[in-house]
């Protein structure tokens, strides 16, 4: 195997390893949370935040960030509460909505080469202000059937392992092997290189922003299904989160080096790393900072690696 | 002028060619780079396409790819006039594919991934293995024990592995025919076998009936591989015959301008104290690059051989057992990356590397930056009304000379020169040329890397590049444009 | 009229002028009553975001990629340090104070070490040092609300002709930090890298040192802002940073300082705290809630950007 492939296989086991690591040392430290009813309860807010960091993932695929993803994800959540449990037809307008409106969104990034930084900040505003006008105070009820399949119990394997795998799955077969995927990488890869291929980036563009709203708007909705009810600022919190498990996941900034099954992978260490220390009987209050600390450990380990692979 | 002429016979042209030109004009502002190229490449046949710098070989192959317009003149292909709407699909639709000097792939993606990107076409279920197969055969097909797995990561490749991953990928056949291959500089990064594939690969094509437009400065390449051999001078067609007509020298000949009018005597070689820059210039260069007190001294060769990064190296302050001593200022050649700062006044633009000498106490005095401006808009010709007018309400003749003055009225005492004058006008020039001699007299030392013949024959001493290497040191006396291009041309190809 | 003119093209005069206008649309609602009450109360809260927003403004100027994501964190880490260890003591004022830069000082560098350590882009660097600086004062805070020294409390909300104490100083520093952004080497440096930093490092300028001093000095001045509005509000809270993070970037953008980097106003920061304050009090005043509130300053945000982003591209 040539040096920079080994450098790209041990990048990319990075957020495998580090998994497992935490994983061993939550096992070791509480050995009852390696039982079925353990997994489910260790994993259980796994599943809202994977979703939200696979949607962060899909626009730092064509090099932009999403500042907003926090605040919609808490707006569908309200959404869902409210509308989608009273009136179906009128929350899946609503929610369809938001997804066109991210389309919009990533058409006008595009079309005026605004940074996406400060168009998703401002965004974040309006999201917030309609989960407010949605539901002024926490409250609503999830929909039973989101109920129910949140909390569903399959026989041999907890319920969050299964979503995982699966929303891990289908977003690599999206991305990674099929054939559009490959174009949209290629478009935060080279974008120019694809443009002369003759592909349309608005296009590139704007199919990656409204995947991002389709997959965020899931995320609020199995949100809701644990918590049973929403409120405005349920999930503002996952914008940073969903940055750092797409970060942790090997997903780069700039250049369309992403990873689905990474990025899901991320997210269960940063919601395992706020178990860990409370098995640690640590003080709670570092549950952040060892989301941090964790980040920051794995891109120096990153840049390790970097560098060594530099240095031949 | 003999050279001049253009062979009057043109191709046996019984059959429509399979692209030509007729014509064509293209212009940025107010640079010419074509005008008026007639040239027609026929089936079976291969074209090569030579010239020096700035001869117009790149927007030529552009519009012949349809990434850029022309002005005026038609595009034909197979004898059909395509010229309306003429555009990056027609082209492909109509089998012209182009293998771009600055690589089009993808680095985040796999060989056949990218291979997906160029042929839309690759899809269904089986796409990728598809899409590996073709490229493998492709690949198996034009370079023998290539070792290239489709699935690794085009950014683990090396440089050379690149480009033969591009190649392959232009000659694969999916639903679009390919007819007319045009190669910039296709073996620049190539050893000598992978290139010597390549050329028998393209041999290949030309006789099974397809076309070729092979550009190179690799002068024996060019004359193994072309049918037909097209030299090009200054945006125009100047020579055009079959291969067997010309020799490297017939070719260095033609490329060359009329003989500059001999520069005035040599002056008293300034080289005799220690010089002030003493780099290693390029990986295995035998000869130092060096400069000395008051000397101007020109980088030649073709462009992005190592020029700009030797000159970096000199502004970074050389490496381990280099010398560089003085303060050293930059001038840029690419102004909108290297040197301007477009929100600017040219005021402002002007005194950014003279702020220490603009401060009045702790700030710095705007009637000073005024002062400075005013000083050298008079000196060296900045067309403007009010030096605080924005940078960009002037002409790019007028910015580039704001660039100059920033260096100039700077403390520095060695100038690197990135081949700041082109597209600059001709009267611009001169005024800046006197400004520069008048500089290097009163003890300035210029490092000067220009596209531009005339401009080296104004320096003391110049350096050829080729490959990142210097391959020639020719003192004034002797300094020809022969000397220059032969050096520049790898012949030994 | 010239004049006139000259003022209309300034990129400030927008927030200013949108700021007059919704206090006269207050005014007007309210029949006068309370106008210059809203007023003086709007200069004391638009005080803490300028405060914050001076730095995020040098840091947002240096270019595409760069913004402060840890003000929050910092300001919380700040503000509890310091009320803990000043434990309400008058004589403890200015130490305390300098206990705050201290802490700004420790953030700048540990977020610059981040950039350049780990070579990733400020925004994740930031991000990362966020979550561990939030931790350290949750920590050490340990759910107490320790009392500020009352003098600091008094200076706080102290007033001079209904204008407040802080906001005269705020003032002030701003009008500094106005001539160190046009008139000091460190400040041309600053918007030239912004503008283009690879000719800035060609042209000899020290972009290296002056990335950092931007960092550290961002950081010090949300330190500040933790240390006074603890003082302000009566004791350092664990959220009291974190409207701050938006806020921060929206009034530097709707300031006029332009998002692209290589451009920035320190005027225009006034009028948009203001501008966002009163946005704020005159909804309120009309009876709308929050969310309308938030949906208004999301698109004007989106609008400021729009325009200011299209004459960018246009001038180029």
């Amino acid at each position: 195997m040539t040096g920079p492939a080994f450098a790209r296989l041990l990048r990319g086991a990075l957020p495998a390893l580090s998994l497992a690591l935490l994983l061993g040392a939550i096992f070791y430290l509480q050995p009852r949370t390696m039982s079925y009813f353990g997994l489910n309860l260790l994993l259980n807010l796994a599943v809202p935040i994977a979703l939200a960091t696979v949607a962060q993932m899909l626009i730092l695929t064509v090099n932009d960030l999403d500042l907003s993803i926090g605040s919609y994800v808490s707006l569908t959540a309200c959404i869902a509460a409210t509308w989608l449990r009273d009136t179906p037809l009128l929350g899946l307008l609503a929610l369809g909505g938001g997804v066109l409106a991210y389309g919009a969104l990533g058409a006008l990034i595009h079309l005026r080469n605004l940074p996406s930084i400060v168009v998703t900040l401002g965004m974040s505003f309006v999201w917030l202000g309609l989960a407010i006008l949605v539901l002024p105070t926490p409250g609503g009820k999830a929909p039973d059937i989101v109920r129910a399949l949140m909390t569903w119990k399959p026989p041999y394997v907890p319920f969050p392992i299964i979503a995982c795998v699966v929303i891990a799955a289908l977003a690599h077969v999206a991305l990674m092997r099929s054939p559009y995927g490959a174009v949209l990488r290629g478009a935060g890869g080279n974008p120019r290189a694809v443009a002369r291929a003759g592909w349309s980036l608005l296009r590139v563009k704007v199919t990656m922003y409204m995947a991002a709203g389709f997959v965020g708007a899931l995320a609020g909705i199995a949100l809701v299904g644990l918590t049973t009810s929403a409120d405005a600022n349920i999930a503002l919190r996952y914008t940073l989160l969903s940055i750092a498990g797409a970060i942790l996941g090997g997903s780069e900034f700039v250049g369309g080096r992403v990873s689905p099954i990474g990025a899901v992978i991320g997210a269960i260490t940063l919601t395992l790393a706020a178990s860990f220390l409370s098995f640690l009987r640590l003080n709670p209050d570092f549950q952040i900072g060892a989301q941090g600390a964790i980040l920051i450990l794995v891109l120096a380990l990153r840049a390790l690696i970097g560098r060594a692979e530099k240095d031949r | 002028m003999s050279l001049q002429e253009v062979d009057s016979g043109p191709a046996p042209a019984l059959a429509p060619a399979a692209v030509s030109l007729a014509g064509v004009e293209k212009r940025f502002g107010a640079v010419t780079a074509l005008a008026g190229v007639s040239l027609a490449v026929p089936k079976g046949a291969c074209v090569g396409l030579v010239g020096h710098n700035g001869a117009g070989k790149s927007t030529l192959m552009n519009v012949l790819a349809g990434t850029l317009a022309p002005d005026t003149g038609s595009v034909a292909i197979t004898g059909r006039d395509v010229t309306a709407g003429y555009a990056i699909a027609t082209a492909r639709e109509n089998g012209v594919r182009c293998i771009f000097q600055e690589g089009s792939l993808c680095p985040n993606l796999t060989v056949a991934e990218n291979a997906r990107i160029e042929h839309p076409s690759l899809t269904g279920f089986s796409w990728r293995t598809d899409a590996g197969r073709l490229i493998r055969q492709k690949l198996d097909e034009i370079f023998p024990g290539h070792g290239i797995r489709p699935g690794a990561m085009v950014a683990d490749l090396s440089i050379a592995r690149r480009q033969m991953v591009e190649i392959a990928r232009a000659f694969t056949v999916t639903a679009s025919p390919v007819d007319v291959v045009i190669l910039d500089e296709p073996t620049s990064s190539l050893d000598q076998t992978i290139a010597e594939q390549l050329l028998a690969h393209i041999r290949r094509f030309v006789e099974a009936g397809g076309s070729a437009i092979f550009i190179s400065h690799l002068l024996g390449e060019v004359l193994e591989i072309s049918d037909r051999v097209v030299v090009m001078r200054d945006g125009k067609v100047v020579a055009e015959r079959p291969a067997r007509d010309f020799d490297r020298d017939g070719l260095v000949a033609a490329m060359g301008s009329v003989a500059a009018a001999a520069s005035a005597a040599p002056a008293a070689s300034r080289r005799t104290a220690a010089p002030r820059v003493d780099i290693d210039a390029g990986r295995g260069s035998t000869v130092r690059l060096t400069a000395h007190t008051g000397e101007i001294v020109g980088l030649a060769g073709l462009a992005g051989h190592g020029q700009t990064d030797a000159l970096l190296t000199v502004f970074d302050g050389g490496g381990a057992g280099d010398r560089v001593e003085g303060a050293v200022a930059f001038i840029a050649g690419d102004r909108q990356t290297d040197g301007a700062f477009p929100l600017w006044s040219i005021a402002e633009n002007l005194g950014i590397s003279s702020l220490g000498a603009l401060r009045r106490g702790r700030l710095i005095s705007t009637a000073a930056e005024d002062a400075l401006a005013a000083r050298w808009r008079e000196r060296i010709g900045i067309r403007t009304p009010d030096v605080w007018n924005p940078l960009l309400s002037l002409s790019g003749g007028n910015q580039q000379k704001v660039l100059f003055a920033r260096a100039l009225a700077s403390d520095a005492d060695i100038i690197l020169m990135d081949d700041p004058m082109r597209g600059v006008d001709v009267g611009t020039k001169q005024e800046v040329y006197k400004i520069l001699r008048e500089e290097a007299d009163k003890g300035r030392t210029f490092l000067w890397y220009t596209t531009e013949m005339d401009e080296l024959l104004i320096c003391d001493h110049v350096y050829v590049f080729r490959d990142r290497m210097i391959v020639a040191d020719l003192a004034r006396a002797d300094l020809t444009e022969e000397a220059v291009i032969q050096a520049s041309f790898r012949h030994d190809a | 009229m010239s004049a006139i003119a000259k003022l209309a093209r300034q990129p400030w005069i927008f927030a200013f002028v949108a700021a007059v206008a919704v206090w006269l649309a207050t005014a007007a609602f309210t029949h006068g009553q309370g106008a210059g009450g809203v007023l003086s109360v709007a200069f004391t809260f638009a005080t803490f975001f300028v405060i914050v927003a001076i730095g995020q403004m040098f840091v947002v100027t240096l270019g595409p990629g760069n913004v402060d994501l840890s003000i929050p964190a910092t300001m919380t880490l700040a503000g509890t340090v310091s009320m803990k260890i000043m434990d309400g003591a008058n004589w403890m004022i200015l130490p305390g104070y300098l206990i705050a830069v201290a802490v700004g000082l420790v953030v700048g560098l540990f977020n610059v070490a981040l950039i350049r350590l780990l070579r990733i882009p400020p925004i994740i660097a930031t991000l990362s040092s966020s979550f561990v600086i939030q931790s350290a004062a949750i920590w050490y805070n340990r759910g107490l609300r320790v009392k500020p020294p009352t003098l600091l409390a008094d200076f706080t909300t102290a007033k001079i002709f209904g204008l407040p104490v802080l906001a005269i100083i705020v003032i002030l520093i701003a009008a500094v930090m106005h001539v160190v952004l046009t008139r000091t080497v460190y400040g041309r440096t600053v918007i030239a890298i912004g503008q283009n930093a690879r000719a800035a490092r060609l042209a000899g300028l020290d972009v290296g040192r002056v990335r950092l001093a931007t960092y550290v000095m961002c950081a010090v001045f949300a330190a500040s802002c933790g240390y006074v509005l603890a003082g302000f509000s009566g004791g350092a809270a664990l959220n009291m940073g974190q409207e701050y993070l938006l806020s921060s970037i929206a009034v530097v953008v709707i300031g006029g300082t332009s998002v692209a980097g290589g451009f920035a106003n320190v005027p225009g920061l006034w009028g948009a705290a203001l501008f966002l304050f009163l946005l704020v009090t005159m909804l309120n005043t009309f009876g709308l809630g929050a969310g309308v509130r938030l949906v208004l300053t999301g698109l004007i945000i989106i609008t400021v950007i729009v325009i200011a982003g299209g004459s960018r591209a246009n001038a180029r």
